[in-house]
């Protein structure tokens, strides 16, 4: 589904991805560790397209369509999704109502019609029951004066509604109490399906012991040094990262 | 929302000022230049009677002997007064009773407006005084309106046939030597709009004015006098478009509101008024004076939505008169290219127990500059007045400015002010996370704006916020990126 090879990528002179090349099929959940500084969130950002980051090289497709050539917003319309690692705040504008913003204009590069509001309601519904969300939540600005956890499961319950065939999880569990992550996480696990694909970026393995991946690759310096299974995880939470920079400076 | 994406979509697309057009209607206009004579031709012209003659005569007077004010944060050629035609009327003068008799070619200017003096407004209860160029040539629902002894017509119409609620209350808010500009309206004055509500009427429709400018060069002096009796309720819509034009445009217009002993007026005004071009060319210098009385007990409420002109000055305030009388000024602020706005209220409390509530949202993009300049003056025997302002600006891009003149003046000591500010940029990053999320650029400017906006979008009549949110985003176009 996600195909990247030898991807290079910078930000103004200092080249940050190194030749990253990763395949992630349908229905799999992969993570991508690595100690701070090693390009993770920058990789998240090139796929989901943010201009700070110059692609000197490489390609990056779902589904056989090249993703370098689109802008952002349609990346996101041919199903890439990104929960940040800080959501930003939107003063004025309810959590419904952008949703609706998003899954509109989503239809409309589509094609179809403006979701009914019967149909976008019960939606609603149904998804905010899934992740334990208050429905008064929904009729609070986005994000602004929301606490870490409330962001970022703020951002899975997005994901829940746009139904993306891939969702790039940022540092999701960074802020959360370990309460929170357990919401968080069990959100994730419902809504992942065989249709679909995760990558999971994180510092700490903790996260994983709730989303657990079928594939756990090690970042550093730009470039995937090391993948293995989930028990690759275990390994790096028991020895740190230094044996892994050990090997490779 | 009454319109379809596709139709946003489009709007979003045209980079020129949508309503730049110029109508070709005969017209019969003045010379150029102010003295004596003309203030009495434009007199005449509209077959005024003495006493209006000498009003404006005696408000010429005063005129000659007042200068620009130059207090205002705005930059700008000062008009050549002399080189402004004052009087500019469709030739084709009767009044209308339906549609059909009005002139095709005019009809056409409407629609392209969006306008609609057909069915839909019928419905939707709202009764339409049109201004065209300092004359109105239409008018409808005068009948229904009737039937409750409400006046609505133009101030000309008025001056005839109800000479002693003119004559009473005309320069009564705004007297004629308040400022340059209102003193100028008074002497020359060519057209606006009149309403009466009667004790204890509720006024059934939003009533609604559109102001255009059509005729190359000629100033636009309108004068509105809104007057609730005792008891009353009227809600009053006012809406502008006007055509590009390369030379500056004045428009000078006084709005008078008198709200009697528990009357209520809600003042709406959503302005458009061509801006100039993205290089700062042309564009219509607005300066208005725009003030309320409050008897005891009543309410003036000013919403207003600021997009166009190249200078806006603007003040719209409320003299809390009355003793528990309350005045709320709600407004949103645009500016964007080279724009210039200084605008805000006056809040002056009189009276025991006055309350005052100021929410100024101010939006500047491009290299234009926008300033709240605000008002609150509690007078000695206001006992336990109250204020709470809040003054938000929003910057979008690095060349734009936002500026606050807040100024309190308290001379009683049981007064209770405060005053809020905020100042915040759109970011890149809120950019980023709605592109994310599927939403371009464009709009998504427009949904942070109008979540910036909606505490005063929320305050105007529905129709008029769907065209409030439209004027918003069409306002801000290409502005980032």
């Amino acid at each position: 589904m996600l195909h990247i090879e030898n991807l290079h990528a910078r930000v103004e002179e200092k080249e940050i991805l190194k030749g990253i090349s990763l395949d992630v099929k349908p229905g799999e959940v992969h993570a991508i560790m690595g100690p701070n500084g090693s390009g993770k969130s920058t990789l998240a950002s090139v796929i989901a397209g943010r201009e700070d980051f110059e692609v000197t090289d490489g390609k990056v497709s779902l589904d056989q369509q090249d993703l370098l050539d689109l802008d952002p917003e349609e990346r996101a319309h041919a199903g890439v999704f990104l929960s940040f690692q800080y959501p930003v705040e939107i003063p004025g504008v309810t959590v419904t109502n952008f949703i609706k913003a998003s899954i509109n204009e989503s239809r409309k590069a589509r094609g179809l019609e403006e979701m009914p509001a019967n149909e976008m309601l019960s939606k609603i519904r149904e998804k905010s029951a899934l992740l334990e969300i208050d429905r008064k939540f929904l009729s609070r600005s986005l994000n602004e004066g929301f606490s870490g956890g409330e962001k970022k499961r703020n951002e899975i319950f997005q994901m829940a509604m746009l139904e993306p065939k891939l969702a790039i999880l940022d540092e999701t569990d960074s802020g959360l109490d370990i309460d929170a992550l357990r919401i968080v996480a069990n959100g994730v696990n419902k809504l992942r399906n065989k249709d679909n694909a995760i990558v999971v970026i994180t510092h700490y393995q903790r996260l994983l012991d709730y989303i657990v991946p079928d594939h756990v690759h090690v970042l550093y310096n730009g470039r995937i040094v090391k993948s293995g299974t989930k028990e690759l995880a275990k390994e790096l939470e028991e020895k740190g990262y230094d044996w892994i920079k050990a090997e490779n400076d | 929302m009454a319109y379809t994406e596709e139709e946003l979509k489009k709007e979003l697309e045209t980079k020129e000022y949508a309503y730049g057009f110029y109508t070709d209607i005969e017209s019969e206009t003045f010379p150029k230049g102010l003295n004596e004579e003309i203030v009495r031709a434009i007199s005449e012209k509209k077959e005024e009677p003495q006493w209006m003659t000498e009003w404006r005569l005696e408000a010429f007077k005063q005129w000659q002997k007042m200068a620009e004010p130059e207090w205002a944060n705005v930059h700008y050629a000062k008009p050549d007064f002399q080189d402004i035609s004052y009087y500019s009327a469709p030739n084709k003068k009767p009044k209308y009773e339906s549609l059909d008799e009005v002139d095709p070619e005019l009809l056409d200017t409407f629609k392209r407006l969006g306008i609609s003096l057909d069915e839909q407004k019928k419905l939707a209860g709202v009764a339409v005084d049109v201004v065209m160029d300092s004359v109105s040539v239409a008018t409808t629902f005068k009948k229904t309106l009737a039937e409750k002894g409400i006046i609505f017509c133009s101030i000309s119409e008025a001056i005839k046939e109800h000479p002693e609620l003119v004559k009473k209350y005309i320069g009564s808010v705004v007297p004629p030597r308040d400022n340059f500009y209102a003193a100028l309206n008074s002497a020359v004055f060519s057209d606006g709009s009149f309403c009466y509500i009667p004790k204890g009427v509720k006024c059934p429709m939003e009533l609604s004015t559109y102001f255009r400018i059509n005729q190359a060069g000629t100033g636009q002096f309108e004068r509105t006098l809104v007057i609730a009796d005792q008891g009353s309720y009227v809600s009053y819509l006012e809406g502008c478009t006007a055509p590009s034009r390369d030379e500056n445009q004045l428009h000078a217009a006084v709005v008078e509101l008198i709200a009697l002993d528990d009357a209520e007026i809600k003042y709406s005004t959503v302005q458009n008024w061509f801006p100039g071009d993205k290089e700062g060319k042309g564009g219509v210098y607005n300066f208005v004076t725009k003030r309320g009385l409050c008897e005891r007990n009543a309410k003036i409420s000013w919403t207003q939505v600021e997009t166009g002109s190249a200078v806006t000055w603007k003040y719209p305030s409320c003299i809390l008169k009355g003793d528990n009388s309350i005045g709320e000024f709600y407004s949103i602020a645009v500016t964007n290219n080279f724009q210039q706005a200084d605008t805000g209220t006056k809040m002056v409390h009189l009276g025991k127990n006055t309350k005052s509530t100021i929410i100024s949202k101010g939006i500047s993009a491009g290299r234009s500059q926008n300033s709240y300049r605000g008002l609150v003056q509690v007078q000695a025997r206001a006992e336990n007045a109250r204020n709470f302002s809040q003054c938000d600006s929003l910057l979008m891009g690095n060349q734009c400015g936002a500026h606050t003149f807040p100024y309190i003046e308290a001379k009683n000591k049981s007064a209770q002010i405060e005053h809020e500010a905020t100042t915040s940029k759109i970011g890149e990053d809120q950019i980023f996370y709605c592109n994310q999320r599927g939403i371009d650029t464009e709009k998504a400017i427009a949904l942070i704006v109008n979540g910036f906006s909606k505490e005063v979008l929320n305050k105007l009549p529905m129709e008029f916020a769907v065209e409030a949110q439209k004027l918003l985003e069409i306002s801000l176009e290409g502005s980032v990126g």
